[in-house]
């Protein structure tokens, strides 16, 4: 996994643009399975908002409302204003979809070159190839393609209309970690020329090094929202790791602790603040060692908050 | 309306016109190149129909089959059953792999004409299907001892171009139900009997008289029997009844490839 911070993006304020793409309301459902209760949520211009969400949570479907490749059973689905399945819409629009099979007796830049011919002004083949790191495969026939490089290739075929909306969904889902930086790479690349970007995932870390917007989904349902830091700071902040005598009981009863857990010698104990804690700690055992403090990441907050979620589902 | 307004609006249409016929013809250059690359798609569309005229039509070249040569008369049952399998394969398999492994929706996600995706599958299966009975025709006039004037071979071959369209609707149909990998082999289980009992592989008069029956409500055998009016061995049935039973038998097909797309729009994927 990466954590480096090099591709930590400039954050611009987030919902400052005119919106470009909205939920009003909508509601999905599959047969007896409901994969959306109204939701709410927008995109703005030039934005990165990731939608974060374990699988099930109705990213993939919230994606092919706004593709209008699925109609809503409830509430409306707005992009640029109108009806996302529009010609002119469609036009302005690059998808990145999970796809089984590709046609695999066809050549990369022939495969560029068909969904090129779709749009009224598309980048020209070589930027394409470049912009999706495939300039020495483009001769290679699909099926000829590893993994990583066949997420490349449905990357080019989003991006090689040069359109202003993007899509994702999970570009780097079984992607091994040179084959993620590089289309990292790509959307970083979008966002520095203006595009706005909807981009799906369950890594966390993809969101926070990639996303202005973060929206977590579980369950059909937006359970929160906001930047990576706020996302973070939503849940109770703060790691204690440290070697001590005092048993699991004694360390649960201090006051602001949240949970408490064995690792290996260690323990690992969780809380919203953490000098009290240590205070209280060094106090109660002065032998104590190798203490450690840190924030809680967005793994942490995220499933924390799905948890949440979870247990006022299932008590409901 | 000003007259510069005028030729702009022109301008911009004919360029819109320009574009969408590009990417039709790109839609189906690809397509095309997709289809010959495969070597299943190749072979069993022509491998297998030619292999067979050499087997039955040019071995036995000399014998007579009703008023004419048999390498004439096989000549329009195996063209039949030549034409049939292109667009069956054609259409049919390439959909439910696309419709199944979900490629068919990134080509809907993107701003392709919705029709040039399905055009550009009936142009593949109409070239393959000329190719195949061009082949046809030249194996039977070098080897065969065929003779038929040119008029009459285009007329053979346009008519059963025109009748592989009822086989192409017959392949959306199919391509809406079969799954992704099973296509093929459902296609086959298919087309394989159909081809039998039309009478196409053993000429209709040799079938059991029960498979006769059967052969008179079946689709290939009406389009065989146009084609061998052409070559002048046909059962002197009016050509009309045979057109008639194809495009009802279009029809039907175009109905069931309807419902089939109906029934994918409000279906889960992934």
């Amino acid at each position: 996994m990466i954590t480096a911070p090099e591709l930590t993006l400039q954050r611009r304020p987030a919902g400052a643009g005119e919106i470009v793409a909205s939920l009003d309301r909508v509601s999905k459902n599959y047969g007896a399975v409901q994969a959306l209760r109204a939701v709410n949520f927008t995109v703005h211009t030039g934005e990165l908002v990731a939608l974060l969400g374990p699988n099930g949570a109705g990213k993939t479907t919230a994606v092919k409302l706004l593709l209008g490749l699925i109609p809503p059973q409830a509430g409306r689905v707005r992009v640029f204003g109108g009806d996302p399945a529009s010609p002119q819409n469609r036009g302005r629009t690059g998808a990145m979809l999970q796809v089984g099979r590709v046609p695999e007796t066809l050549r990369v830049r022939e495969h560029i070159d068909l969904f090129s011919s779709y749009y009224a002004h598309p980048l020209p083949l070589e930027e394409t190839l470049a912009a999706a790191g495939l300039e020495k495969l483009r001769d290679r026939k699909f099926g000829d393609l590893s993994g990583g490089q066949k997420q490349r290739a449905l990357f080019a075929l989003a991006i090689c209309g040069d359109p202003d909306l993007l899509f994702l969904d999970e570009p780097t889902v079984g992607l091994d970690v040179e084959a993620r930086r590089a289309v990292w790479e790509g959307i970083r690349h979008l966002v520095a020329q203006g595009k706005t970007v909807l981009l799906t995932t369950h890594y966390l870390q993809e969101a926070d090094a990639l996303a202005d917007r973060v929206v977590v989904m579980n369950r059909g349902e937006i359970i929160a929202e906001g930047t990576p830091a706020e996302i973070k700071a939503q849940t109770s902040g703060k790691r204690i790791r440290c070697h001590t005598r005092l048993d699991r009981v004694a360390l649960r009863q201090l006051a602001g602790v949240t949970d408490v857990k064995q690792d290996r010698e260690a323990v690992e104990i969780h809380a919203a603040e953490a000098e009290p804690v240590v205070r209280d700690l060094l106090a109660r055992d002065p032998e104590l060692s190798g203490l450690e403090i840190s924030s809680a990441g967005l793994e942490e907050a995220f499933l924390a908050l799905t948890q949440e979620n979870s247990n006022s589902a299932s008590r409901n | 309306m000003s007259t510069a307004a005028t030729t702009l609006t022109d301008t911009l249409i004919q360029r819109s016109r320009g574009r969408l016929a590009m990417i039709y013809l790109k839609e189906a250059k690809y397509e095309f190149l997709k289809n010959l690359r495969l070597r299943a798609y190749a072979v069993s569309t022509i491998l297998f129909p030619v292999m067979f005229y050499v087997l039955f039509g040019l071995v036995m070249a000399n014998q007579g089959i009703g008023p004419i040569r048999s390498a004439t008369y096989l000549i329009a049952t195996y063209g039949t059953f030549a034409v049939m399998g292109a667009s069956l394969f054609g259409t049919g398999a390439g959909l439910a792999s696309d419709r199944g492994l979900g490629w068919l929706q990134v080509k809907q996600a993107s701003p392709m004409p919705p029709f040039a995706y399905f055009a550009a599958k009936i142009a593949t299966s109409l070239i393959f299907s000329t190719v195949t009975v061009l082949i046809l025709l030249l194996l039977g006039v070098l080897f065969g001892g065929v003779r038929i004037p040119i008029a009459q071979a285009a007329m053979l071959v346009a008519t059963l171009l025109a009748g592989s369209l009822p086989f192409c609707a017959m392949g959306l149909a199919i391509g809406y139900f079969a799954g992704p990998n099973s296509a093929p082999a459902t296609i086959n289980l298919i087309y394989l009997p159909l081809s039998f009992c039309s009478g196409l592989w053993v000429p209709y008069m040799f079938l059991p008289s029960f498979i006769r029956q059967i052969a008179l409500a079946l689709p290939p055998y009406h389009l065989s029997q146009l084609a061998l009016s052409i070559v002048g061995a046909g059962r002197h049935e009016s050509p009309w009844i045979h057109w008639e039973v194809l495009l009802g038998f279009t029809l039907v097909c175009l109905g069931v490839a309807r419902i089939g797309f109906q029934r994918d729009e409000g279906k889960l994927y992934g």
